[in-house]
């Protein structure tokens, strides 16, 4: 899992109010390197929360990212390799999501965060 | 032409299998096949977020990735599916295919509905159709593939209002259907949400037809591009009354093809 999808992910639990983000427990962390795209970055630093992502990225081990930005740094190469370090090359493979309301645990497993809900939580 | 799909779509001897999920089928090529029709029009379209929701095998969002990303990175692809089973298996068929998607485990696209509304460019779906009875909806295992309750809808209408909340306002939407889920009454409540449909496969059998439908967001739609409204709807609904013998899908065995 990846922390662009951790940024899309918010606790499914009825009733929940406050479900974003999802607080990571990581246990393992994988790095895959992969291609930069300077086009797609820029159009998903306009959907990330950045603050969320931030901690995200925190929680897997890569502290690099500023805490506070805006679009002018999207002309800067380190920003944008930094970014994408972090968005995309980052993966969640063991561990948990846990909601930040109930503090309950959605299990990562293989990189694959398991949302299924039992049904007293539907 | 076989080479020439070869190479644009998931290989058959790659796509990696388990009993409890859902084999490629007639649908799932019907379904690729739209996809491949439609290629030009996608890339031009460049999606940035494609999503299937129901992977099963891994069969049509790798299919998916094959069309779209040779050509072209920054394509971000996500699939989910309710089994297990199944997201296991569709990441062996990505990895066997070197393409790569973000899998979540969960019921249509719960937990992404709040983040990911509106950000979805293109959405690929082959939803469980099959009319059954209503409690094999949702069945643990390879039942909840096909089961879709009364006249095969029941899992439709959920996926529906879904994937109109998460698609972009370029969104597009791909799913298949049967005559038997009455496809102009789905195309006209997405009409009224402001999609405009067209068919673009249709694969008949002696019993029952395959339709694999596109939605796209247009207001000004005023004419159903469904071609023969009246043909579809009157035999929409006489062989909704036959008992559906779906030759691609056999209820009480494995052998799906």
């Amino acid at each position: 899992m990846r922390l662009l999808t951790h940024n899309m992910l918010s606790s499914n639990i009825k009733g929940v109010e406050k479900g974003f983000p999802l607080r990571i427990e990581a246990e393992k962390v994988v790095e895959k390197p992969v291609e930069m795209n300077a086009d797609f970055l820029r159009k998903m630093f306009e959907k990330v929360e950045w603050k969320a992502f931030v901690e995200a990225s925190r929680s897997m081990g890569y502290a690099q990212l500023p805490e506070e930005v805006d679009s002018g740094m999207l002309e800067s190469d380190e920003f944008l390799s930094r970014f994408h370090h972090a968005l995309l090359e980052l993966h969640l493979e063991e561990g948990a999501l846990v909601c930040p309301e109930t503090g309950r645990r959605f299990p990562v497993n293989k990189g694959i965060p398991n949302m299924l809900l039992h049904e007293d939580e539907v | 032409m076989a080479s020439y799909k070869e190479n644009r779509t998931a290989q058959i001897r790659l796509v990696s299998s388990h009993n409890e999920v859902y084999e490629p089928c007639d649908d799932s090529f019907a379904l690729v096949d739209a996809l491949l029709a439609d290629r030009t029009n996608l890339l031009e379209h460049c999606p940035t977020m494609c999503m299937e929701i129901g992977c099963g095998s891994g069969y049509v969002i790798t299919s998916l990735a094959l069309i779209l990303g040779r050509e072209r990175g920054g394509v971000n692809y996500i699939a989910t599916d309710i089994n297990p089973n199944a997201v296991k298996v569709t990441r062996e068929t990505l990895d066997a295919h070197g393409v790569d998607a973000e899998l979540i485990l969960t019921d249509i696209a719960s937990g992404l509905e709040n983040r990911l509304a509106g950000l979805v460019d293109v959405m690929v779906v082959n939803p469980p159709y099959v009319p059954t009875p209503e409690d094999e909806v949702g069945a643990e295992g390879i039942i909840s593939s096909w089961a879709g309750g009364e006249n095969g809808r029941r899992v439709i209408d959920r996926i529906l209002p879904v994937a109109d909340h998460l698609l972009s306002e370029k969104g597009w939407l791909y799913m298949v259907t049967l005559t038997a889920n009455n496809p102009s009454e789905i195309c006209l409540q997405m009409r009224k949400k402001g999609y405009a449909s067209k068919i673009i496969i249709q694969r008949s059998t002696e019993e029952e037809s395959l339709h694999i439908i596109k939605f796209w967001r247009d207001f000004d739609t005023t004419v159903d591009e469904v071609t023969d409204q009246s043909l579809i709807g009157f035999l929409g609904s006489l062989l909704a009354q036959i008992p559906l013998f779906s030759l691609w899908r056999g209820s009480n065995s494995n052998d799906n093809c």
